[in-house]
């Protein structure tokens, strides 16, 4: 029976895609729990299965066979619509490409996520200057995405996250684009988003940023080769 | 449900690429301005028909003589002599007859002063006026003892009067048709174009016995070429129809399987298939313009498509922070919507503007209903909906791994 208290729990997970060939396995038989408060570092190679893991965890694919338990939830018997809703209050998605919409300002960024879950406009606006204020951009409320610094436009995709107040941030390789000092930037805000009691997963490359993280997983071929505080994560990586 | 932020981010993306949208709705304004440009002539030709019948005089009939065949050479109708004005006399006694009057036409040259005009004389009873529905503008008609007496008095129509008398009254002057001293009792007021197109105002009306003996003479005195029947009420029309064919029969000696030697026309009906046919034109003309309506909804579905796939990376991360797949398709729906209908709109703009354009230039009639621009308004949301409605879907389908990935 699934771990009530767990934010993440997954039991035998496998993703295969059709190919001409016959079934490719991304993903064999995963088995892993995030309780609350986590901060999860996933590595691994390109091609170890990491990213459709994400994927699945964010409710955006789903698995060919076992079973996904978030915050309790049995998202396998979800449908379209109310994995929507998950995606829209329990979790907050950071990309490495930011991922803002252009022709909005910050503001308006930042609140859409609001908009789906039906908010009225007064109510959205407030909260998303209050989370750019929490993200140190709430001189920027009125601007646009091409007029601010890489490193700003993550801060505004980190309060588009944060904004309805998710149980949940999964963060796809966040700092990717940013130099080093605007990437030890970024992760302190998700070490104090840590803090505050949000469970962060997030997938990178760089043993650097992985080592801000209290938790290592990596990824080899599908299968997950290591599961351990941080410390020793990067021993087993090297 | 369809917000306010729903709206705007719709009209945000109208506004993203102008050109395109402007050329999209291109479309729809041509086809909506087609629609109510078409409806409003086809309405005129119709009004104008309507008009037309009206002038004529309703619930009329015409009897013609029949045809006389001399040396195998056939006279066609109104040429023998078979019909007389006592036969009109008897047919007035029938039931659901309003009024009889005789006609006996030619034609002749007018003569006032240093002015000269050739017309159409009509040689009938006083109350051929009424018949018509014809009032009379100055003067008075002629009366029966003009008749009984075959005095030489005249009704002179509009064209006629301004073409003898340019702007003096024309009554109570004598003109001289062939030769012969009339004077102008009355003139008529002014009735326009029949249904033919011919002037009717380009006649003169003297008593038929005047026609008969002063002006055209005819060997068959109180013979007539036709007569114009006027029934009370349009449903009294086809029972007077058979009783006046039994009449005349009778009172011609017919046998009973002799051919008749009389022609009776409706002349309602005749009119009636006239409006029926310009019924039918502008419902014509409508259909080939909706036809254009449907190219600028085609238009508007084919740059929706493209605008879904521009915008595959932005549904993607709607997607991924909580849009459902209705969200998403109501998005682009409401821009396809929002397109047609901001098309219908300058389209009816255009549409009336070139209904007015054309009456003042070229003096189409036109008649701009408000249905039409309803309809206009209803036809184009649907148009919107139903052009929509794939690009949307389409969009609200996407699977959000490959939409974000999408560059």
């Amino acid at each position: 029976m699934p771990d009530r208290s767990a934010v993440i729990r997954v039991e035998r997970l496998s993703k295969h895609y059709e190919t001409p060939a016959g079934p490719f396995p991304v993903l064999k038989e995963i088995d892993l729990t995030v309780q609350r408060g986590e901060f999860v570092a996933v590595m691994g190679p390109s091609g170890s299965g990491k990213s459709t893991f994400m994927n699945i965890l964010g409710c955006l694919d789903r698995p060919s066979s076992g079973g996904y338990w978030l915050d309790g939830e049995d998202v396998n018997g979800l449908d379209v619509d109310q994995r929507a809703g998950l995606r829209n209050r329990t979790i907050g998605f950071v990309f490495q490409g930011f991922n803002l919409l252009p022709r909005m300002t910050l503001t308006d960024n930042v609140a859409l996520p609001l908009v789906y879950a039906g908010l009225a406009r007064k109510e959205r606006d407030g909260r998303a200057v209050r989370v750019l204020e929490r993200v140190g951009l709430g001189s920027y409320v009125g601007s646009y995405p091409n007029r601010i610094s890489g490193g700003q436009q993550q801060r505004v995709a980190i309060a588009r996250a944060l904004v309805n107040d998710p149980r949940l941030i999964l963060a796809d390789e966040p700092t990717g684009n940013l130099d080093s000092h605007t990437s030890e930037e970024i992760m302190a805000l998700f070490g104090e988003l840590n803090a505050g009691g949000i469970t962060v997963v997030l997938v990178t490359h760089e043993p650097d940023i992985a080592a801000h993280a209290r938790r290592l997983v990596r990824f080899l071929d599908g299968r997950i080769v290591h599961d351990g505080p941080v410390g020793q994560g990067r021993e087993a990586g090297r | 449900m369809i917000s306010g932020v729903m709206t705007a981010e719709a009209w945000r993306a109208m506004g993203a690429n102008r050109m395109r949208t402007a050329l999209t709705m291109l479309g729809m304004v041509i086809g909506v301005a087609a629609v109510v440009l078409m409806m409003a002539i086809g309405q005129g030709a119709q009004d104008d028909v309507k008009a037309s019948i009206n002038s004529m005089g309703s619930n009329l009939f015409i009897v013609l003589s029949g045809s006389t065949t001399s040396g195998g050479v056939r006279m066609g109708g109104g040429a023998a002599p078979t019909l007389t004005v006592s036969d009109g006399e008897a047919i007035a006694e029938l039931p659901g007859v309003e009024a009889v009057a005789p006609v006996h036409m030619g034609t002749a040259q007018l003569v006032y002063g240093p002015n000269n005009w050739s017309t159409t004389v009509l040689g009938t009873t006083p109350n051929y006026v009424d018949l018509r529905s014809w009032p009379i503008a100055q003067g008075a008609p002629f009366t029966d003892s003009d008749v009984r007496s075959a005095t030489r008095v005249a009704l002179i129509g509009q064209t006629v009067a301004e073409n003898l008398f340019g702007g003096e009254n024309p009554v109570g002057r004598t003109i001289r048709i062939k030769q012969n001293p009339f004077l102008v009792v009355g003139v008529l007021s002014e009735r326009g174009q029949s249904l033919d197109g011919r002037d009717q105002d380009d006649t003169v009306m003297v008593p038929w016995t005047t026609a008969q003996r002063k002006l055209f003479g005819t060997p068959f005195p109180g013979a007539v070429r036709s007569l114009m029947v006027r029934a009370i009420s349009e449903d009294a029309m086809p029972r007077l129809e058979g009783a006046m064919t039994e009449l005349l029969r009778q009172r011609h000696h017919l046998r009973p399987d002799a051919d008749a030697d009389f022609m009776i026309r409706n002349l309602t009906a005749v009119a009636e298939s006239m409006a029926e046919t310009t019924r039918i034109m502008s419902l014509l003309l409508g259909a080939i313009a909706s036809v254009s309506l449907l190219v600028g909804g085609i238009g508007i579905m084919n740059i929706m498509l493209v605008s879904v796939t521009e915008r595959t990376r932005e549904i993607g991360i709607r997607i991924a922070i909580g849009a459902r797949p209705r969200d998403i398709r109501q998005q682009f729906l409401l821009e396809a919507v929002m397109m047609s209908c901001a098309g219908c709109l300058i389209g009816v703009m255009l549409g009336v503007g070139c209904a007015v354009l054309a009456h003042s230039l070229a003096q189409t009639s036109v008649v701009i209903t408000g249905k039409s621009i309803v309809l206009a308004f209803c036809v184009a949301a649907m148009v919107g909906i139903f052009f929509g409605f794939y690009p949307a879907n389409k969009a609200a389908r996407m699977e959000p791994i490959a939409a974000l990935r999408y560059e």
